[in-house]
């Protein structure tokens, strides 16, 4: 990687600074995905040094810092006690071990890889983003703004919660990335979808939710017609991973076995 | 730029590029048995321990590593020896070229959960790979070295 200069951050104002002042100065959090992806940088800014590396328990959330790697969350006993643990899980399925000490939960989020693990689960958590500039925003808001480049990720909350949830992540082998994932969450039947992968990056399927939240018991047939919807709102496509018809019936498979895993 | 890396428990002060990678920097000063493969983080042969955790040291920038204390194999060598005894016995190796890394992730998987179940030692190991044995053997192998007790559970 071609690099002009290393600077530490003494400040997240300073951070900030650097990268308002050339395109080609960039944040580093691990540097895992910098690797693959970046062949040039005037500057690159660390954040090692801005005590970002945390896990914090509040009264009803859980404040993670943006230099957090994704290991140290997967193992972390409060974010596995959230929504069934699934965004422990949902860590699990990405590489090896060796790479999640070194990959950050901020890189993950700033990188808005459409092939997210993370992001479906992110997005039925209730997780808010804390931004140096733009201050907090919810998940579900960030998913529709475009790139963020040129501000800093702080902090991660996610709200405490007793909803059960369900994660699924479909790929050829356990280092590939997803052909689909999805995660579902529910509290007091009142349910949360989101897929992702498609190969498109993750959205809430809202009609779905809506049909089912308006629900009062679910049968069989209910979750079909749940399914089916889902596969109608998701927009999805083939790739070099999988076809879309491929992708539906995936979908549909494992939504209907979500649904049920929930509502057990 | 020169950092500070602690290496197998000996400090030195190495002249590193703002851009290259740990594992650049640990092969030119002769970490050899620290090596390249898929070069992206997905293959595992370039594992080393990063303050006792394994890391890819190809997409580790080495300034990252500044003031931090870097395991190669050669720095846990008695517990390498044990592990090799186990491998020897069971057949678990052929070429040899992941046998360091193998070593230092399963080193480090002792440290964090002795009593590993063949699942999480599944898990712990699924980004080392392995082209020459079909892991069942190796399995085995570590099973043996972590103390054969672990039994699916
Ligand atoms: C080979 C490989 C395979 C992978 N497979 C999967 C997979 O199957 N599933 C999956 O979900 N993920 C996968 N990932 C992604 C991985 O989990 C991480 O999300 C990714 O590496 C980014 O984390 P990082 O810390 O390395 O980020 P970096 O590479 O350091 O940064 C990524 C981007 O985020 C920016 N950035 C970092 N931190 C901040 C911050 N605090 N504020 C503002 N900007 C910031 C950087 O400037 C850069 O643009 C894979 C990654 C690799 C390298
Ligand atoms: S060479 Fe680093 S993981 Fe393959
Ligand atoms: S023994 Fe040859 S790669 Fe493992």
């Amino acid at each position: 990687m071609e690099v002009n200069k290393f600077v530490e951050a003494k400040s997240i104002s300073e951070a900030y600074d650097l990268i308002k002042a050339d395109r080609l100065n960039k944040v580093i959090g691990g540097g895992a995905w910098l690797k693959i992806s970046m062949k040039k940088a005037k500057t690159l800014i660390s954040l090692d040094n801005l005590g970002l590396d945390y896990i914090k328990e509040e009264l009803d959330y859980i404040e993670v810092g943006a230099q957090t790697s994704l290991r140290k969350l997967e193992t972390n006993k409060s974010i596995k006690s959230l929504s069934s643990g699934i965004l422990s899980k949902a860590i699990n399925h990405i590489m090896g071990i060796t790479i999640r000490n070194i990959a950050t939960i901020g890189g993950s989020i700033m990188g808005k890889f459409a092939f997210s693990d993370l992001y479906p689960v992110l997005l039925v958590m209730n997780v808010k983003l804390t931004f140096f500039k733009l201050g907090e925003i919810s998940f579900e808001e960030y998913i529709d703004i475009p790139r963020v480049n040129d501000d800093i990720l702080v902090n991660i909350k996610f709200k405490k919660n007793d909803s059960l949830g369900y994660f699924k992540k479909v790929s050829k082998t356990a280092l590939d990335f997803a052909m689909i994932n999805m995660a579902i969450t529910t509290t007091n039947n009142n349910f949360k979808i989101a897929i992702g992968s498609k190969p498109s990056i993750a959205q809430l399927s809202k009609s779905t939710m809506k049909f089912l939240n308006s629900q009062d018991k679910l049968d069989d047939e209910k979750i079909e017609k749940a399914c089916d919807l889902a596969v109608e709102e998701s927009n999805i496509n083939s790739n070099v991973r999988a076809s879309k018809e491929y992708r539906e019936v995936l979908i549909k498979t494992y939504l209907k076995r979500g649904i049920k895993q929930v509502i057990k | 730029m020169k950092i500070n890396l602690k290496i197998n428990g000996i400090s030195k002060i190495l002249e590193v590029e703002p851009g290259e990678f740990l594992l650049d920097v640990l092969r030119r000063n002769n970490y050899l048995s620290v090596r390249r493969g898929c070069d992206n983080s997905s293959c595992g042969v370039c594992t080393v321990l990063f303050d006792n955790k394994p890391v890819p040291s190809c997409s580790l920038l080495a300034v990252k590593a500044n003031n931090h204390e870097i395991t190669t194999v050669e720095g846990i060598q008695e517990e390498a020896n044990k592990l090799a005894k186990c491998f020897g016995e069971y057949g678990a190796d052929q070429c040899g070229f992941c046998n360091p890394s193998m070593a230092l992730t399963v080193y480090a998987l002792k440290q964090e959960n002795k009593n590993a179940t063949d699942e999480e030692i599944k898990e712990y190991l699924v980004g080392n790979l392995c082209r020459c044995t079909g892991y069942v053997s190796q399995h085995k192998a570590i099973k043996k070295y972590l103390g054969e007790k672990n039994e699916s559970s």
